[in-house]
């Protein structure tokens, strides 16, 4: 159903949004009413274990849902056995990345595998749209490996920071320049027989 | 709650309304201490959150350069967490259920000498920690990620080792509240005095309610008619078995890190690798997930029964339910900490799945389960005076009825690979949980407390309570509304923004931030005008009568002041 991040994350936005305002008017509702002296009529009466079921039906639900309308779920859960179409081997060190090369390149619709070490602290391994929307990330935990597996279902130069904290040296000094942001890590290209799908 | 005649402004603020400080008893004394630290750091952790927010907001804000500095920034941002939940929420609760136990078990507090060193050690812990950000600048951040707070090339030596001092002693300081917790609900005196210890365990866990309704479906006469611990106990037993827990594990990081510091101080430098940095986030966030997901969960669930059964002067509706439920918010507890590392590829996906995931969700089941059974409560006692205490509460119910599902939402796979490390956590779930969920619950709790606590005493405004009202649930949804948002267009927690990267959505959020801030100036204001400074500095003076509960001693009249009044 979503073929990528940002599909996902405006849905979210709706969806949760319409939940808040929801779940704002029930209880403003409850709470006019619950100074009134006339009866209340509710447009709708929930047993109790029908809301019982509805809560249950909601937390199994979303992950049901999100398994079988996220790609990357499945495929995160079974990297291990899948064939990748490019592998990039990345290390941190000291605040600093140390990648494969100049600019990682791939073609949309291609499977790429990240692994990223880190040799002292704890990183986060992110990559971002131009309009600074994330693509998807990964904590970087360090000695240990760190595989991200991605099927771009889309095209574009995306940027590469570090999406978990480790220290202040991450930042310059005065200005706060995020030392670790590297401006268009990776090329995608547009290719018209994935972009069709 | 009755609005007083005027008095001159000078007079108000030295003498309040008819607050009496010598009037009370030791008891509410070492509970109005607490409370008085833990709005002062309420405040403090207010404006911290503020000069975070107007940084935010890109070089256009007014606050001097060196707050963009990322080592001044992020030793705000470290200690911000410390100051909020341990030096204000773990204060007030404290103080409240210190305060509740003897009220609501009848029974003496056990130890008023321990409840003292307890708001020190805290009070103490919490400055401690705030130092070693405002002068070591110690910034890494309360998540503790080895090996970072042992970092001693980012971070000076001196600093860690007060911060973890202080930490240390909040943790201290908090097993004191456990200890005398335990020993006066199983003090064997007053209504319990027949009661054996296994009966009042069997009740703490909720373990009654449970046999009560298996009774119930097998058509067997109930297990126990009249439970040994009436249900805020046990809420406030259960919640306090994972303070003590997660107690344990931040002393036990601390302590680790400490030996760290201590050695490289002493010349040695000891592989911070040793400790495997992936089994050390798995028990560091155990432990701490225990304060989240475990105490303030257990612990909201509690006060909320507590508040509506005494605003409704009634019964709680499906207690035995409740009861069981608090018990199988024991388990979920204590097995979900694994959302907390979705994002962590080397984490076992089993263990993402079960404990992430499914276990998590159950939450959705507790907490909902939580907010029906007080929302009933509420309803069957119809029509209500929409007092100030019933609309906070209703306001708490509100923050967890958001916050709760952005949770959820979250702890999802799918969801945690664009969501993690994102303004989204930090915003719509737990700043809405923590500012709008509990601290509503809490200012709930403090007005339906405030009589018997301060003898009567009478509120300087009721503008005032209800302003505040206002613009703290306005502005604290609009700015976790308004962050939150800002988490989905990509912008990252812990991470510094200086270009005013989501300038829009920040001012948005500043301008709600500040809105809570004036909220805690008013309430601080009419606090202040109702008990005077004197007053205040008589909470500080040593009681004159050292009754410690309103049971077994001699009741103490329950209202002098308005006698005199
Ligand atoms: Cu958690």
């Amino acid at each position: 159903m979503f073929q990528t991040s940002i599909e996902l994350l405006k849905f979210h936005w709706m969806a949760y949004t319409i939940y808040a305002l929801l779940i704002i008017s029930v209880i403003a509702w409850f709470g006019y009413n619950l100074g009134r002296k006339e009866k209340a009529r509710s447009w709708v009466r929930i047993p109790f274990y029908g809301y019982i079921a509805f809560l249950v039906a909601g937390g199994v639900g979303h992950h049901i849902f999100t398994y079988n309308a996220i790609p990357w779920v499945a495929e995160d859960i079974m990297r291990h056995d899948i064939k990748a179409d490019r592998e990039y081997d990345i290390s941190i060190e000291r605040h600093k990345w140390k990648l494969p090369e100049e600019q990682m390149v791939a073609n949309m619709g291609e499977k790429v595998r990240f692994n990223v070490r880190s040799r002292d602290l704890t990183y986060g391994f992110g990559l971002f749209r131009k309009d600074g929307t994330m693509v998807m990330q990964m904590q970087v935990v360090p000695k240990h490996d760190n595989d991200i597996l991605w099927t771009f279902h889309e095209c574009g130069t995306f940027d590469l920071t570090s999406t978990e904290y480790a220290g202040p040296r991450q930042y310059e000094k005065h200005t706060g320049e995020d030392l670790m942001l590297v401006k268009d890590a990776l090329v995608v290209h547009c290719n018209d027989k994935f972009a069709s799908k | 709650m009755q609005t007083v005649e005027k008095k001159p402004f000078f007079d108000q603020l030295m003498n309040g309304t008819n607050f009496d400080a010598d009037s009370l008893s030791a008891l509410q004394k070492v509970t109005l201490r607490a409370v008085v630290m833990s709005f002062i750091f309420f405040g403090l952790v207010a404006l911290e959150g503020m000069i975070m927010r107007m940084v935010q907001t890109g070089p256009a804000n007014p606050l001097p350069e060196m707050f963009s500095h990322p080592d001044h920034y992020f030793s705000i941002m470290t200690v911000h967490p410390i100051v909020g939940i341990f030096g204000s929420t773990y204060q007030l609760v404290f103080a409240a259920f210190m305060f509740l136990v003897p009220y609501l078990t009848k029974k003496p507090l056990y130890s008023v000498k321990l409840a003292n060193f307890v708001w020190l050690c805290i009070t103490i812990g919490t400055a401690l920690a705030w130092i070693a950000g405002f002068i070591w600048q110690y910034a890494p951040l309360y998540t503790l990620y080895w090996p970072l707070p042992a970092d001693t090339e980012q971070f000076s030596i001196v600093g860690g080792f007060v911060f973890v001092v202080g930490v240390a002693l909040i943790m201290v300081g908090t097993l004191g509240f456990i200890y005398n917790i335990y020993a006066t609900i199983f003090a064997r005196v007053g209504v319990h005095k027949n009661k054996t210890t296994k009966e009042l365990l069997i009740s703490g866990f909720g373990i009654d309610g449970l046999m009560n309704l298996i009774h119930k479906l097998t058509g067997k006469p109930p297990y126990s008619k009249e439970p040994a611990l009436s249900l805020p106990v046990v809420a406030i037993f259960r919640g306090t078995v994972d303070t003590f827990l997660d107690a344990i594990v931040i002393l036990g990081a601390g302590i680790l890190v400490l030996v760290y510091l201590i050695a490289d101080a002493g010349g040695l430098s000891w592989d911070v690798h040793a400790v495997d940095s992936l089994l050390y986030k798995n028990y560091f966030w155990w432990g701490l997930d225990l304060v989240a997901d475990g105490l303030v969960l257990i612990y909201v669930a509690g006060s909320w029964y507590l508040l509506a059964t005494i605003i409704t002067g009634q019964k709680l509706f499906m207690e035995n339910v409740a009861r069981a439920a608090l018990l199988l918010e024991l388990f979920v507890s204590w097995m979900v900490w694994s959302h907390h590392l979705l994002a962590d590829q080397p984490q076992p996906e089993m263990m993402k799945l079960v404990s992430g995931e499914m276990v998590t969700a159950f939450e959705l089941l507790t907490q909902g389960l939580a907010l029906f059974i007080t929302l009933v409560t509420l309803w069957k006692a119809r029509p209500l005076k929409m007092t100030p205490e019933l609309a906070y509460l209703l306001g708490g119910l509100v923050g967890f009825g958001l916050a709760v599902p952005a949770g959820i939402i979250q702890a999802d796979m799918g969801l945690n690979r664009v969501l993690h490390n994102t303004q989204w956590i930090s915003f719509a779930h737990f700043h809405i949980a923590l500012i709008v969920g509990l601290y509503m619950t809490l200012y709930s709790a403090l007005y339906v407390l405030w009589p018997l606590v301060t003898n009567n005493t009478k509120l300087f405004s009721k503008k005032l309570t209800w302003a505040h009202f206002w613009l703290y649930l306005i502005g604290g949804v609009g700015m976790g509304a308004f962050a939150g948002m800002a988490g989905l267009d990509g912008m990252l927690r812990r991470h510094l923004y200086v270009d005013g990267e989501f300038g829009g959505l920040m001012i948005l959020a500043a301008i709600f931030g500040s809105m809570v801030l004036i909220a805690w100036f008013l309430f601080l204001y009419n606090i202040v005008m109702s008990v005077g400074l004197k007053g205040l500095i008589g909470i500080f003076k040593p009681a004159n009568n050292d009754i410690a509960s309103y049971g077994i001693e001699e009741e103490p009249e329950p209202a002098p002041a308005a006698v005199k009044a």
